[in-house]
């Protein structure tokens, strides 16, 4: 398969880069725009949160510098721990961004782990996929929650590789590789990667994309590892297509034995 | 009329409509969404939105988020 025509279909829409980055935590409003210019990502996440009032005039504006020509907002429910505030921020969020209806849905059940909220999720899920809603869901490395908000009719499924932050990397492979073995839609891994390789071992798996905020944005330096980032993600899904050799116990000699002269 | 604007009290006229309040907070030209008492209030209608005595009221905005 051309790597040409190898995109990442989300419930229609067509993408050429598999990486999707937050865009939290940055030192400045340039720093952001220049990480995620370099990261070649089309899809970001925004975070809903009230205006401030009175407060900072002529602040610049992330919409004004990530423009919507350029870029496929996500907005996310992060900071909500009940499906109510998840369902609340989605419909802002939608009236926010002119009737735009994908979203990033996130509960959280813990302020240490901010492990997902599994029972709160599958309310939120069902509730916005109920109102029209194009749910691309974060939560565990569970294959069978998994298969249940796939059902739910959710466009997505986006399994932690570790906590939100931590930046560990693929804590259970195997999850998520059954997580895409079973998977009728796009399997994106969200949250826990820490560097490049993180994210080629996730695209190695056969994930569909990753979706990363904090190993951008707290590197030493940003806008490189943004870059890294992009390769890695080029890299892994390269070699997912291409078929890796099997793995052998013992050393298979690369150079022919015939024709030695010694 | 005394009403509750993010989570803080506020003071305005009575029968002020969503437009004139966010006009009177300066937000006219920034991208915001508006709910009052948890339901939508659309940005076609703030026009015509009149807003209740002790309505609460919130102005969300998009910001830097994973």
């Amino acid at each position: 398969m051309p790597i040409e025509a190898d995109t990442l279909n989300i419930n229609g829409r067509i993408f050429h880069s598999r990486l999707l980055v937050g865009t939290g935590k940055y030192r400045d409003m340039e720093e952001t725009r220049l990480a995620i210019e370099a990261s070649g990502a089309e899809i970001i996440t925004v975070a809903i949160r009230r205006t401030n009032i009175g407060q900072n005039p002529g602040e610049a504006n992330l919409l004004d510098t990530l423009p919507a020509d350029k870029y496929t907002y996500l907005p996310n429910t992060a900071g909500c721990y009940s499906a109510e505030d998840a369902v609340r921020t989605c419909r802002l969020a939608r009236e926010l961004l002119d009737d735009h209806t994908l979203v990033k849905l996130e509960v959280l059940g813990d302020e240490k782990t901010l492990f997902p909220h599994v029972t709160e999720t599958l309310k939120a899920a069902q509730t916005l996929v109920d109102e029209g809603f194009e749910v691309m869901v974060y939560t565990n490395d569970d294959p069978i929650i998994a298969r249940e908000l796939e059902q739910i009719g959710c466009v997505a499924v986006m399994p932690l590789a570790a906590p939100i932050g931590s930046g560990l990397g693929i804590r259970n492979p195997y999850n998520i590789l059954e997580i895409i073995e079973n998977a009728n839609v796009p399997v994106i891994v969200d949250a826990g990667v820490g560097t490049a390789s993180d994210a080629a071992v996730a695209m190695e798996l056969g994930c569909d994309g990753v979706l990363m905020n904090t190993a951008i944005a707290a590197a030493q330096n940003p806008v490189l590892m943004a870059s890294a980032m992009k390769k890695a993600i080029e890299a892994g899904r390269e070699a997912f297509l291409a078929g890796r050799m099997p793995r052998k116990r013992y050393a298979s000699a690369s150079s022919p034995i015939d024709g030695t002269f010694f | 009329m005394q009403i509750t604007v993010n989570g803080e009290p506020m003071e305005t006229p009575d029968n002020i409509t969503a437009a004139e309040l966010i006009r009177r907070l300066d937000l006219e030209n920034e991208r915001l969404a508006m709910e009052i008492n948890e339901q939508i209030a659309p940005r076609s209608r703030h026009d015509q939105i009149v807003i209740q005595p002790g309505d609460k009221v919130e102005i969300v905005r998009a910001i830097g988020g994973g």
